[in-house]
């Protein structure tokens, strides 16, 4: 047993309202400069729809990911002899029309503009070329469009799904949509590291957090390929490579990432998981039918005390364990069972996990003409969601519905208990029924509900101490500076020649 | 006169133009070494121009090395016609897969303004440099028949004489004007290196093959954290 810790992250998208506020914050801090226009190391999409870069799903186009093969997994589109024979053109490479050409407003011209017959308008002009463009495309395009010929129905999902499934989609009444924050998952089996020709790309040991050394960084653009998640980006002016840093800096020093931090809805967690580093291989080849019981089998209970053991044994320091025995994260994804990765068949196994929403039931319209949504039961039952549970399967669980029918179930029994707590107005028996039927208790409902609808900021973000005073010697041993003269001045004070 | 220049002075003032030159950038300036792909803002005909320029010049400049390192070999290889015509033609024919492949670079740089865009001044100079080597390589090969049998006699001595710091260049200075070309472009291209892009070729990503996949770096180990007190050097920080 080989135990590391890893930040990990819950999205709980029943509560994610599209706003775009955590890409935005994104996008101020870290992507507003040259040749990092158009990158969106946040990004929210409108399920179903192509997303950014379009059909980032479909890996016959993008080859990205992992592929099983026997007891082990290869990489689909790069790795040492696949890479290295495609280094002078990379063919599955997306360009930057898969994403978007970035642009801006000539506002100056609103005040600059000669006198004339016409109001003076700001023109769009691209960025990267300085020329008037007429925006095609941009990275929320396709937001709430999730009726639409060219987006949603090119949705890659859809691929499982039977022709009246889909049909029953794009009916006016049974439209529906829900979004999808989407982020680096700072993989325990990165594909993007192990595509990496020069070594640039490297996960920290101490977090788990995977960063892109910007000085070994050659612009071999492998990363770019293989990430199925098309969350590294190429920066087209520098000519490096670059990919969400889960906000290094204020994660050290105690702070919620800034995508999190700003999340209007507070659909965000953040916290620590440990984890087993032996099994990664082993969980990353399993069969398709035990991807998932395998990836998440692999973060262990910080309250076993043969963990801890173990976990000390290794390094890790207490108030790490600390953070993981309060984390929101494992009580999400272990406890509960609640949350599941975004396309574990990419065998990467992502550290970012989704609570899937609860949608809306089939609405119809009934003798009269009008629209009915109502159904016997208080809240519309699963079966009935407008979104195909085979849907959710392919975006969650590798196509396994039996899981995602149960997460569905639990959400339902939480809603249905304090439905009847707080109002009353439901039999008792749906209510009992429901929590009987996926084995909950009350205790463990109300602690759902709670850290779903009232949780504080610090049981979103149990972000674990850095020990400031210790990570000094992360730069330099204090010894070696110890006695040596002036500030700023960092050579050992030896006799010159 | 300027046979000792081009065939003397310039190749040793490559020589440490390309050592000095290099290790200072690779020393001070690594953010600045990269591929500097393009293929981000144009994909398509970069394939056409890429793929063939690349392996045409590889298997030249292997060529080259070949005569170079083992020249007795080549001509035990060309002794039989028949065989050195094979040779011959397979080497025109990477020579013209390259000039197809940098002709359509060229172009393609020329044609789009996103191209243009990520161009320098000294992208331009590699062009320069690029077509005037290939170019004169192909003008030898048909004008100056048949390379692969005057190399190893003419050319092989004169490096090795460069390389042992005793340049003889009897035989070069009596070479025809296109093949002096082709040596002193050969030389300016490799003084470009630490200026250019030509940069790439040094940071090639052999390392890759003999690593692991995976790479997991402990910015400092807590199991063998050092003592202030105990002067001697601990784990230091792998990542700066």
């Amino acid at each position: 047993m080989d135990i590391r810790s890893q930040i990990a992250m819950v999205f709980h998208l029943d509560k994610c309202i599209g706003c775009h506020t955590c890409s935005i914050a994104c996008k101020n801090i870290w992507t507003d400069r040259k040749g990092a226009e158009y990158m969106w190391w946040n990004n929210v999409e409108t399920k179903p729809g192509t997303g950014y870069p379009s059909k980032w799903e479909d890996q016959d186009i993008y080859k990205g990911g992992w592929e099983k093969k026997g007891d082990t997994v290869t990489l689909k589109g790069a790795g040492k002899f696949k890479g290295l024979k495609v280094l002078f053109h990379n063919s599955n490479m997306p360009v930057i029309d898969d994403y978007y050409e970035p642009w801006t407003y000539q506002y100056e011209h609103l005040f600059e503009a000669e006198e004339g017959d016409d109001q003076p308008v700001a023109r769009p002009v691209s960025l990267i070329t300085g020329d008037p463009i007429t925006p095609k495309s941009g990275p929320n395009w396709d937001d709430d469009l999730s009726g639409s010929e060219d987006y949603a129905k090119n949705d890659v999902n859809f691929k499982n799904l039977t022709k009246a499934e889909q049909e029953a989609m794009f009916q006016l009444e049974r439209m529906t949509m829900h979004y999808l924050p989407r982020m680096c998952n700072h993989c325990l089996n990165p594909a993007c590291v192990a595509a990496c020709p020069s070594g640039a790309i490297y996960k920290r040991g101490e977090d788990g957090i995977v960063l892109i050394n910007q000085k070994k960084c050659r612009g071999w653009r492998m990363c770019v390929t293989a990430c199925p998640y098309k969350k590294s980006y190429y920066n087209w002016s520098t000519g490096k490579s670059e990919k969400c840093l889960l906000c290094y800096p204020r994660v050290e020093s105690g702070q919620a990432p800034a995508c999190m931090h700003s999340c209007v809805g507070r659909i965000r967690y953040i916290g620590v998981m440990l984890y087993d580093a032996d099994k990664i291989e082993a969980a990353s080849a399993s069969s398709n039918d035990d991807l998932i019981k395998n990836q998440l089998d692999i973060y262990l209970d910080p309250n076993d005390p043969e963990v801890i053991a173990a976990a000390r044994k290794n390094g890790i320091a207490d108030s790490t364990l600390e953070s993981a025995q309060k984390s929101p994260i494992y009580k999400f994804v272990r406890k509960w069972g609640l949350a599941l990765p975004l396309h574990p068949e990419f065998r990467t196994l992502p550290n970012l996990f989704y609570v899937p929403p609860l949608l809306p039931t089939m609405a119809f319209v009934n003798e009269e003409g009008s629209y009915e949504t109502t159904s016997e039961s208080f809240w519309g039952a699963i079966e009935k969601s407008r979104l195909p549970m085979s849907y959710l399967a392919s975006l969650f669980s590798a196509g396994n519905e039996e899981v995602i029918k149960n997460i569905l179930k639990k959400l339902m029994a939480v809603r249905l208990h304090r439905r009847a707590e707080t109002v009353g107005d439901l039999p008792e028996e749906e209510s009992k029924g429901a929590m009987k039927d996926v084995v909950m208790d009350k205790d463990t409902a109300d602690a759902i509900f709670r850290l779903t609808s009232l949780p504080l900021f610090d049981q979103r973000f149990v972000i674990p101490p850095a020990h400031r005073e210790e990570a000094m010697e992360m730069l330099e041993s204090t010894a070696d500076v110890k006695g040596n003269t002036g500030f700023g001045f960092k050579e050992p004070p030896v006799r010159g020649l | 006169m300027s046979n000792y220049f081009f065939f003397i002075g310039l190749p040793y003032a490559t020589i440490v133009i390309v050592l000095v030159g290099t290790i200072f950038r690779y020393m001070n300036f690594g953010f600045k070494i990269s591929s500097l792909s393009s293929q981000f803002l144009e994909g398509k005909e970069l394939f056409y121009g890429s793929r063939p320029f690349h392996w045409g010049l590889l298997s030249l400049f292997l060529g080259h090395l070949i005569a170079f390192l083992f020249p007795k070999s080549l001509m035990v290889w060309n002794s039989v016609p028949l065989r050195m015509l094979i040779l011959e033609v397979v080497a025109l024919g990477f020579g013209i897969t390259a000039l197809y492949g940098l002709g359509m670079l060229v172009m393609r740089r020329f044609k789009h303004k996103r191209l243009q865009k990520v161009t320098t001044k000294m992208d331009v100079l590699v062009y320069v440099v690029l077509l005037t080597q290939v170019i004169s390589g192909l003008w030898v090969a048909y004008f100056a028949r048949w390379g692969s049998a005057w190399f190893p006699t003419v050319l092989t001595p004169y490096l090795r004489s460069l390389f042992v710091l005793d340049p003889d260049i009897t035989a070069v200075a009596a070479m025809p004007l296109s093949v002096k070309i082709h040596i002193v472009s050969a030389f300016a291209l490799i003084g470009l290196i630490p200026f250019t892009r030509f940069m790439h070729f040094l940071v090639y990503p052999f390392p890759y093959l003999f690593r692991s996949y995976q790479y997991v770096i402990w910015n400092w180990d807590r199991k063998k954290i050092r003592i202030s007190r105990k002067l001697v050097n601990g784990v230091r920080s792998k990542n700066n």
